[in-house]
Order: C-alpha cells, then sequence, then structure tokens
C-alpha cells in the first residue's frame, strides 16, 4: 500500500520539488507566495541520502534510508500530537489506561519514609505526560513521596507541547518536579551518566530508527541498581484467532478513524505497520540483555530464561497485546 | 504480506468487476491502481462513509471527510453515470484524454487577474480574492478503484469553485449548500444531496431564504443545464461569463451577498431609530 508519489495528509505535506523532504502546511503555503520559491536557480535540493550510507530499515511496510526514518516519525507524530490521548482512546477502547495504570503500579515509583534526595525518574518519548502524571501521582498518593521527580523527554516538539499543556501550572510544575527535555532516545548526553533511577519508555521505542542504541543510552543514564522499564505493543498474539481478529481491527477501523477523527490515515496505518515491525517479547528481550541489562521475572516459568539464569522478563497484557518488559542495570 | 489465495478465490477474481464479489480482507488488500489508492472493503467503505458524515455535519470545515464522503457514497451507480456522461460529450472525451488538473500553480491567479473584463478567469480571480480562498489543491481521491473514475471525481472537486465564481455564490454555508443542490441536479452525485442536511445549520431567515430562493433556482438550473463537469475550464478562461453562462443555460442567482448586507443594514437603521425614539 502507500502511496509511490506525494500524499496530503492533514497537516503536513511533502514538497513538490523533492519528494523526501517534509514541510507543514502553513510552510508550503508561505513558500508558494514568496519570490524566491519560485524561481528555479534558488529552489532547495531534496537532502539526498549520501551513497555510502545506503543502510536502510523500516518506516511501517515501506523500506527508507536510515538517515530519514526519525524526519519521518517526527512528521507522524507532530500530525497526531493534538489528538494523541482521544485517538489512543478510541483505538484500544480506552484499555491504554488500564495499561498504563497496571505499569507504574508495578513499578511503584516513589520511596516511603525519610531519604535526603528524591528519586529521579526519566520518562521517553513521553511527549504527553501521561506516564509521568501517573508516576508523579503514585509517588506521592501512595507512597507519601513529595520529592520524586520526572524529566519527560520526547525528539518531537509538537508532543512535547501537549505535555506541557498538561502540567501547565499544576502543583507538579509549581514544585519543580516535573522537566522537560527534548531530546533523541538514542542521544541523551544532556543527561549524566548513572543519575536515574527508573528509565521508562511507553509505546516510544517501536519508533527509534536504532533500538541497541537507545538500549545502552539507557544503559548509560541509569544508576547500578537502576530499572529500565519498556511497555510496548506485541507483533503478534499468541492466541491464532483472536490474533486474526485484533490484526483486522488494527488494519482496518484503527486507520479508518485515524481519517474520521484525525482526518490522518496514513499516519495511523503506519503506527499499525510499526507495531507489525516490531521484535517479539523473547526478542527484545534478548536486546534488552544484550545492552548489559539484568532480566528479572521469575526462573522457570520461561524455560530458555531458567536455562540462561535469567527471569522470563516481560509480562503480557491483554492477551498479548501489549508486554511490559524490565531490565536491571547490575549493581 | 498474506500467502497465496486457494485457487476459487482466484478463479472469482478473474471474473469481469459487476460479477466479482469482493474477496481481499484488509489483511491483504490488493495492490493499488494508481498511486494513493486505497482499496477499501465493504465495511469499511460504510463505516466510513457514516462517520464522515457525522463528523463533516458536526465539523463542516472538515473537507477532507466531505471528500471521503463523495468517494464512498459515489459507487456504484452514480459515478459511473457521470462518466458515461463525460464519455458521451466530446469535449468531455477530450478531458478524459488530457487530464488536466487544477492546482495554484496551474491557475495563476496573477494572470487571471489581468484578464479581460467579465471574463471566466478573472471572475474566478475575483471571486476568489473576495472570498479569500486560494485554488489550494484539494484533497486526492484515494477510495475509488477505477483510475479513469478516479479521475472523474477528482475533476468534479476541482471545478467545484469555478461553479462558485459564475454563478457568484459565495463560501459562507448558504453559498455552499445552494451550489451543492446546483450539484446534485446536475451531476446526481449523492454526496451533494447527502451534504443538504447541513440546512439543519441555517439559522431560520436564512432556511426560508434557501427553500424560497436558491433551492428553486439551483434545482431548475442544474436540471436544464448541460453537464458543467464537460466545461474544459482552462480552454474557457477567456470566455465572457454571460456568454458561457447563456451557453450552459444557467441563470445568475441573486447576489447573495448584496442581499446579506442590505438585510444587515436594514436591521441597523431599524435599530438605530429605535434607540433615538426609546
Amino acid at each position: 500500500m502507500a502511496a509511490l508519489l506525494p500524499r496530503l495528509p492533514k497537516r503536513i505535506r511533502l514538497t513538490p520539488s523533492s519528494p523526501t523532504h517534509w514541510i507543514c502546511r502553513t510552510c508550503q503555503q508561505r513558500r508558494a507566495f514568496t519570490p524566491s520559491s519560485t524561481s528555479p536557480q534558488t529552489q532547495q535540493q531534496p537532502p539526498r541520502p549520501n551513497q555510502d550510507e545506503a543502510r536502510t530499515t523500516h518506516f511501517g511496510y515501506e523500506t527508507i534510508s536510515e538517515t530519514l526514518k526519525a524526519s519521518r516519525v517526527g512528521a507522524v507524530f507532530s500530525s497526531v500530537a493534538s489528538n494523541y490521548d482521544t485517538m489512543n482512546d478510541l483505538m484500544s477502547l480506552g484499555i491504554h489506561r488500564i495499561w498504563k495504570d497496571n505499569f507504574v503500579r508495578g513499578l511503584n515509583p516513589g520511596i516511603q519514609g525519610e531519604r535526603k534526595e528524591g528519586q529521579r525518574i526519566l520518562d521517553i518519548a513521553g511527549g504527553t505526560g501521561d506516564i509521568a502524571q501517573r508516576m508523579l501521582d503514585h509517588a506521592t498518593l501512595v507512597n507519601d513521596d513529595k520529592r520524586t521527580h520526572v524529566t519527560i523527554s520526547d525528539i518531537n516538539p509538537e508532543m512535547l507541547a501537549e505535555g506541557r499543556k498538561r502540567f501547565g501550572n499544576s502543583p507538579y510544575k509549581l514544585a519543580k518536579r516535573v522537566d522537560f527535555l527534548e531530546a533523541n532516545a538514542e542521544d541523551l548526553s544532556a543527561i549524566e551518566s548513572a543519575s536515574i533511577d527508573l528509565y521508562t519508555v511507553a509505546f516510544g521505542i517501536r519508533n527509534f530508527t536504532h533500538k541497541d542504541i537507545a538500549l545502552r543510552e539507557a544503559f548509560r543514564v541509569l544508576k547500578p541498581g537502576g530499572v529500565f522499564a519498556c511497555l510496548e505493543f506485541t507483533p503478534q498474539l499468541s492466541n491464532p484467532v483472536l490474533n486474526g481478529i485484533y490484526k483486522r481491527w488494527s488494519f482496518g477501523a484503527i486507520p479508518l478513524i485515524g481519517q474520521v477523527v484525525a482526518g490522518d490515515r496514513d499516519s495511523y496505518q503506519y503506527l499499525v505497520e510499526s507495531i507489525e515491525r516490531f521484535p517479539s517479547q523473547g526478542e527484545f528481550r534478548d536486546m534488552i540483555r544484550e545492552a548489559g541489562f539484568l532480566i528479572p521475572g521469575r526462573n522457570g516459568i520461561d524455560e530458555e530464561g531458567g536455562r540462561m539464569g535469567m527471569g522470563k522478563g516481560w509480562e503480557d497484557l491483554s492477551l498479548g497485546i501489549a508486554a511490559i518488559h524490565k531490565g536491571v542495570k547490575p549493581v | 504480506m498474506r500467502a497465496t489465495t486457494p485457487s476459487s478465490l482466484t478463479r472469482l477474481l478473474a471474473l469481469p468487476s459487476p460479477l466479482r464479489v469482493r474477496t481481499f480482507s484488509v489483511l491483504s488488500r490488493p495492490p493499488p491502481n494508481y498511486p494513493g489508492h486505497i482499496p477499501l472493503t465493504i465495511p469499511e467503505r460504510l463505516s466510513l462513509a457514516a462517520g464522515s458524515a457525522i463528523g463533516s455535519l458536526f465539523n463542516p470545515y472538515r473537507h477532507d471527510l466531505i471528500a471521503s464522503l463523495g468517494e464512498t457514497t459515489a459507487k456504484p451507480y452514480f459515478l459511473s453515470r457521470l462518466h458515461r456522461a463525460m464519455l458521451n460529450n466530446p469535449t468531455g472525451r477530450r478531458i478524459l484524454r488530457d487530464r488536466p488538473r487544477i492546482t495554484s500553480k496551474s491557475m495563476k491567479l496573477e494572470e487571471l487577474r489581468h484578464m479581460p473584463e467579465n471574463s471566466v478567469g478573472r471572475a474566478y480571480a475575483a471571486w476568489l480574492d473576495r472570498e479569500g480562498v486560494t485554488p489550494d489543491t484539494r484533497d486526492a481521491v484515494r477510495y475509488i478503484d477505477d483510475p479513469e473514475e478516479a479521475y472523474v471525481m477528482q475533476r468534479y472537486r476541482e471545478t467545484h469553485d469555478f461553479t462558485h465564481a459564475i454563478t457568484g455564490l459565495p463560501v459562507i454555508i448558504e453559498g455552499e449548500l445552494a451550489v451543492k443542490a446546483f450539484e446534485f441536479a446536475n451531476t446526481l452525485l449523492p454526496m451533494t444531496a447527502l451534504s443538504l442536511v447541513a440546512i439543519v445549520r441555517l439559522k431560520k431567515v436564512e432556511r426560508q431564504r434557501f427553500f424560497e430562493v436558491y433551492m428553486p433556482w439551483a434545482l431548475r438550473n442544474g436540471l436544464k443545464a448541460e453537464e458543467v463537469i464537460n466545461v474544459y475550464w482552462e480552454e474557457e478562461l477567456e470566455t465572457d461569463v454571460e456568454v458561457l453562462r447563456a451557453r450552459l443555460g444557467i441563470e445568475k442567482p441573486p447576489d447573495l451577498r448584496d442581499i446579506r448586507k442590505a438585510l444587515r443594514e436594514q436591521k441597523r437603521k431599524e435599530r438605530e431609530a429605535k434607540e433615538a425614539a426609546g
């Protein structure tokens, strides 16, 4: 599927001169009326991928050059940012809230009792702030810990803007317990090594160009004993009948809801295709292990895990639609 | 994506289009017939039609929903009828052969503004300026399977503004409904009739005016006029508007903006008189 020629999603479009250079609709209209854009000499050259850097990666079912993936994902999320939470509710019929609550409750952020320093949490690809909000609420209300701090990081400024809107002038913002950082998860140089207690990424890692680099950055920024936790969709359900129904919902209803509610079928088509491309639970657990993490979980439940001296490493949610993977940085 | 289809299905697929039943699922869509094409299954088409109808009623600025409503309701009969109407006319046939597209590049406003007084091009540019819109690229057709019928739909969409220009109807909801009523009588596309449901959004005075003046004008003229889809607009830019209207058989409707302005003036005078007296 997918167009080979420029398509016209609601807010963004490909410029006519360069099929790989994305700009937003306002910028394109502005350019169309300035004199420089109409003269052929000053027309911008499209950013051509280097000949020697011919490495490709997947963008949904499309294959594109690695250098372009981040900007194409960026375009998708800039487009979906304003309806992100509404669309999540419609696509998962509200179940995403239960997943996120379960995720946060399982991590139990916040430390009871007196401490000199508060816990530092880093929420990656957490633009709209729903995980960060839950973390702070849980720490404050359940563990009575008013010093936990969350840094919300996202590569996309529009998503981060939604997060800033959510926190507005809330008590957490005023108490300086929440921070916003625009960064690529593959390059967290703004964050010191061994400074984070808990690194979380919910429904973000499947969009990264290089998951292994992101995992290594996670390893670097975590303190020894720190926890890496990832909530993500799985590519297949274990039950084939349920998988058939689930896939038909994903590929039929979700792009349709995207078209009707958000006016953007293609972004939602990308989202469901990117789920297909994500590694399975066991494969992803192995990637986490390769980054240097210890894999928790009950030995013996997963035979392979038990044999390798590590735990299962993940738990399935909702019959395997999503999974929570965890890793611990060795002390 | 999915594996091979069984042979009985393959034989079904080999039948000609009217006899063939849709045998694909959302997991194994057939390859696109033109760039941007998305083949839809019947439940998808029905859901999209229903969703677009409700969505565009609540938010008439969602032009993409109006577009998808048009595409999902135009088949099986109506778009084919319009296509045949084009094929029955020599100019229509030329348009289908040339496949011209109306974009902000092909319709340069600067040139159009300097065209002879009262020409179609000048009227078009004047109308765009008056209403504050651009010959913006319209949404591309995606849900029609046949490439030529998809072009017919695209052409209808792109020439909608020309219909506005030669009738002089404004972009406000009343004007749009009048144009849609005219297009329904002229092209028979279901979306144009369905969009008349937006009459519920009109104020009482506007609704009365619509039923008294504009709807009768639209239906009368849409039926007796030539098929507007067959007008080669790119060649008619220098034609005199009156001549074109006479050729097509369209009367000019009363100027809606003038009527509304006169009404506003009248109300303002009445209010001032009341304030002066009371």
